[in-house]
């Protein structure tokens, strides 16, 4: 279980992150949907603990990220923005590697690749120096390196940038199968067709506050809308509306 | 232990497979300096050893009024070559280039000689020019020495004892060059051994640190639950072993480059042998960790490669200021320059070249103050990867 309180993070000038709490639960997938610079990255970042929040506390487990920093992280898988492998170790060499960085004994780590290597169709270029793999065997590296300590809960920000449509869809059966594993997921996008299609839950961020925070089909009803797209249109707009206004800051709370 | 052990070997394996950071490390860096350091040294070699047995080189203007003159050049050794141009062209033709030093030999200069008249002759060289310099020199000497000779006949014929002519005679003994050129020589060497150390690990330190970030591995990384010290030290690691790497070939290099050049010409001993090396190479060692943790920690401020490669190349300088600082001022090895890493290993390795005894103290004091600052430079590079700016 993923829990975010009143997550604030200020960068010179700019307010990343202004008041983010959710709670992504367990056997869950829960999509954080926000326009680009929405907040989204910062936030995992937060949750993930390579950012100290100004204010606030992120608990995976219920462990404090600031407090336990190695417990905390030691539950949790992350594929980052910038997911990027060593060019000249192979995918499996990549992935060993950090498995031997979380301490996980090597036959463990072989068979974690094994179970994925099938799964993600990765056996012809598994054993290949990573610097030719095109951007998609990038990505199933890249999350087979993020779960090969069998992390229960795994961060996924923007997973499917630049994927094609088999990628995708072979992305979507694993983060189907973590869940019905009983993993925590918590994964970001500013693609909503892709957020709908996935998450159990739905976290929509904008101008680095929580918006609405619940099912794809409450969204819809409480915005009054038919499709999930209008629904998301119509609460960055409220949002935005609040924001201009005085007192708009306490909007985050109600929602 | 274990991460730091993890890590050590990925960067290993990881830039083993680099072509450039192995080139670099291997070859470039270790070869370099011996293989300049060979070229100068047989120049320098032939120049003071070569020069001293070649022959004068004359170009003779009128070579036919002066036979006697002539003889007595053939006879000491000068090549004598007949001027394919006239008196009033030699002076053009020398500063052409081409002609060397050339002898005139005036058309009064046989009427002058027989009556024992000042007889003049004209040599006509470009001072300018490294190439004849020399020959200007040893000819005019010659000249000199067939003048006196003649002086002495002159004398004796009319019956006066040629010694009253030489009140003074001056031999000179010049010791001053050979041994000028052999710590200037000495000092590049000790300057190569060190640039080795550190170009060894020049790429190993920037993949570590500018690449992990370029390539967006940094991220990933830095969320696993590992202690940073152990990430930092794991790659300083491999940054050593690849310098300490350079470090053994550089020296075997010059083992092999130093007994193919023929030093004790220079007034040098080239005892650089196996033993020496294995010296040299446990003075610099110490060294090794400090270049190491200096690379890493300039390049954990870069964004990127390029970035990276700029300033680090700017720390490849950091040996050459005391060495610089040591030939300016000519010091000695003394137990408070020990404490000073690259000039302490600097005059360590010139007094074991020149057979001084070096103190045990001395080598060590050395080698704590440079393991000193290393761990100083591998606190700071630590607390900045804890930061987290590190991400960019």
């Amino acid at each position: 279980m993923i829990e975010a309180r009143g997550l604030a993070k200020r960068f010179g000038a700019i307010d990343a992150v202004r008041e983010v709490s959710f709670v992504a639960g367990d056997g869950r997938i829960t999509g954080l949907l926000g326009p680009n610079g929405a907040g989204k990255s910062t936030s995992l970042r937060l949750i993930c603990g390579v950012l100290a929040p100004d204010r606030g506390a992120a608990r995976i487990d219920g462990i404090d990220v600031a407090g336990a920093a190695s417990a905390a992280r030691a539950r949790l898988g992350a594929l980052p923005h910038s997911a990027g492998l060593y060019g000249h170790l192979t995918g499996r060499e990549n992935i060993a590697y950090f498995g031997a960085l979380h301490r996980i004994p090597a036959p463990r780590i072989t068979r974690e690749i094994d179970r994925w290597r099938e799964r993600l169709d990765m056996t012809d270029f598994l054993d290949r120096p990573a610097k030719s793999y095109s951007q998609g065997q990038r990505v199933k590296v890249a999350l087979v390196r993020a779960l090969v300590h069998q992390p229960r809960n795994l961060v996924l920000d923007e997973p499917t940038n630049g994927l094609d449509v088999m990628a995708i869809r072979a992305l979507r059966g694993v983060l189907e199968e973590l869940r019905t594993e009983g993993r925590c997921i918590l994964f970001s996008s500013h693609v909503m067709q892709e957020v709908s299609a996935l998450s159990d839950r739905i976290v929509i961020i904008g101008g680095g506050r929580v918006l609405a925070d619940d099912t794809p089909a409450a969204l819809r009803v409480r915005s009054g809308t038919t499709t999930l797209e209008e629904a998301f249109l119509r609460i960055l707009a409220d949002g935005e509306r609040e924001d201009e206004a005085p007192d708009g800051g306490g909007a985050a709370a109600r929602c | 232990m274990l991460t730091l052990w993890t890590v050590f070997r990925k960067e290993l394996l990881e830039n083993l497979r680099d072509r450039r950071t192995l080139f670099s490390a291997l070859v470039f860096g270790p070869l370099l300096g011996p293989l300049l350091f060979g070229v100068m040294v047989s120049r320098i070699v032939a120049e003071n050893t070569g020069a001293a047995r070649q022959r004068v080189a004359l170009t003779v203007v009128h070579g036919e009024r002066a036979p006697d003159l002539l003889a007595y050049l053939t006879a000491a050794g000068a090549r004598l070559r007949r001027a394919p141009f006239g008196a009033r062209a030699a002076r053009a033709a020398v500063v052409r280039g081409g002609a060397g030093v050339v002898l005139i030999v005036p058309r009064d200069y046989p009427r002058r000689f027989a009556r024992s008249e000042p007889a003049r002759v004209l040599l006509v060289a470009d001072s300018a020019d490294n190439a004849t310099r020399g020959d200007a020199a040893r000819a005019g000497a010659l000249l000199q020495s067939y003048a006196s000779s003649i002086a002495q006949r002159r004398l004796q014929v009319r019956g006066v004892d040629p010694l009253i002519a030489a009140p003074v005679t001056i031999d000179s003994i010049d010791v001053a060059s050979a041994s000028a050129r052999a710590v200037s020589v000495i000092g590049l060497m000790t300057y190569f051994v060190l640039f080795a150390v550190l170009m060894g690990g020049l790429y190993f330190a920037i993949d570590a640190t500018a690449g992990e970030r370029e390539r967006g591995s940094l991220e990933p990384l830095l969320m696993v639950p590992i202690a940073r010290g152990a990430l930092v030290g794991g790659k300083i690691l491999a940054t050593c072993a690849a310098m300490a790497t350079s470090l053994a070939i550089c020296l075997a290099a010059f083992l092999g480059v130093l007994h193919t050049l023929s030093l004790e010409r220079l007034g040098m001993r080239s005892d650089f042998g196996p033993l020496m090396a294995l010296e040299f190479f446990a003075i610099c060692l110490p060294f090794v960790p400090l270049g190491a943790a200096l690379m890493t920690f300039v390049a954990s401020f870069t964004r990127s490669y390029r970035e990276a490669q700029s300033y680090v190349a700017a720390v490849l300088l950091v040996p050459t200021l005391p060495i610089a600082f040591a030939s300016i001022y000519s010091l000695r090895a003394s137990p408070a320059w020990m404490f000073v890493p690259s000039l302490s290993q600097h005059l360590l390795m010139t007094n074991l070249l020149e057979r001084r005894p070096i103190g045990a103290i001395d080598v060590l004091v050395s080698a704590a103050s440079s393991l000193l600052v290393a761990l100083v430079l591998f606190v700071f590079t630590e607390r900045q990867w804890r930061r987290e700016s590190m991400l960019g």
